[in-house]
């Protein structure tokens, strides 16, 4: 019964992305749009999520290290990475861009940079379990 | 002369320059059964209208929504651009933001804006949009039928056919 087996994984990873709030109700919205003409599309999404964020990492890393500090940009940049990991219902990752943008708006250098910390480190964590819980998913429609 | 409303469907232009948010409201207005072209920036949106140009644009347009926070043209700029222009000022305009700004959102409500929402938009959302969009083809209608009164009573017959909706 392994297709039973594995439909049970993915029902199983998928709360517990859920319960221990990696994810929030934007992410069923998502699932919800997926369908037919677009079986992919979370996929997809998340996809160009961590492509755009890895950009945006970047160009705060950057903006990080540079002397003086330019808040303004890095609120700037802080604001586009909040939006797209809140499209995609990336809860923690969202916390902790709020987190940042508080110190931020308060022009503190330090708790920008630990701030920055966590927000990469919920971002990685997030990462690595969407795609194992995507490529479960995969596996368990294929074995249809 | 009477068109099935299933065949009509509303033509929606989305505007912004985040990608993931372009392909969410894609999506979610093509789920909702409307025609949508998406584009990147006020700039390009008006450039889709024909508004930089003098040329009579062919394209019809039922609603307009658009992030507010966009570098060079913002959300409000285009929604006042739009709103002041003749050809345009009817569309119905609607705006999203990432932010919760009280202020924000009565300015582009008084600046003409029908609705404003917060993002992640959702489907509930989009399912508000259906109004604003029928009194609008309403009111059309009516505006078309006393217009070609005026100008010519025997070309009405065809103008109606393409206009009406259920």
């Amino acid at each position: 019964m392994d297709r039973n087996r594995l439909h049970n994984q993915v029902a199983s990873m998928r709360r517990s992305l859920f319960d221990q709030g990696y994810l929030d109700d934007q992410f069923i919205q998502l699932e919800e749009l997926q369908d037919d003409t677009n079986p992919n599309f979370v996929q997809e999404v998340v996809t160009l999520f961590y492509n755009d964020s890895t950009r945006l990492i970047q160009n705060i890393e950057q903006a990080l290290n540079s002397r003086p500090i330019d808040f303004c940009k890095l609120d700037d940049y802080m604001h586009q990475f909040k939006g797209s990991s809140s499209s995609i219902g990336a809860k923690k990752v969202t916390n902790e861009c709020t987190a940042f943008r508080e110190y931020c708006n308060a022009e503190n250098a330090e708790g920008c940079i630990r701030s920055f910390q966590q927000v990469k480190q919920e971002h990685a964590i997030l990462k690595r379990k969407l795609e194992v819980y995507l490529q479960t998913v995969r596996q368990a429609s294929q074995t249809a | 002369m009477v068109m099935a409303a299933s065949e009509t469907k509303f033509h929606v232009l989305a505007v912004d320059d985040t990608l993931i948010d372009r392909k969410l409201i894609e999506k979610l207005l093509k789920t909702s059964s409307y025609q949508v072209t998406a584009v990147d920036s006020g700039t390009k949106a008006l450039e889709f209208l024909g508004l930089n140009n003098n040329d009579h644009q062919d394209v019809e347009v039922n609603l307009i929504i658009t992030d507010y926070c966009m570098p060079g043209m913002t959300g409000y700029d285009l929604l006042r651009k739009i709103k002041e222009s003749s050809s345009f000022k009817d569309i119905p305009v609607v705006i999203m933001s990432s932010d919760n700004i009280p202020s924000r959102i009565n300015r582009c409500l008084e600046g003409g804006a029908e609705e404003f929402f917060l993002k992640p938009v959702q489907l509930s959302d989009v399912n508000k949009l259906r109004p604003h969009l029928m009194k609008r083809t309403q009111t059309n209608v009516n505006k078309r039928k006393a217009m070609d009164e005026i100008v010519s009573p025997d070309r009405t017959r065809a103008r109606y056919n393409e206009l009406e909706v259920n």
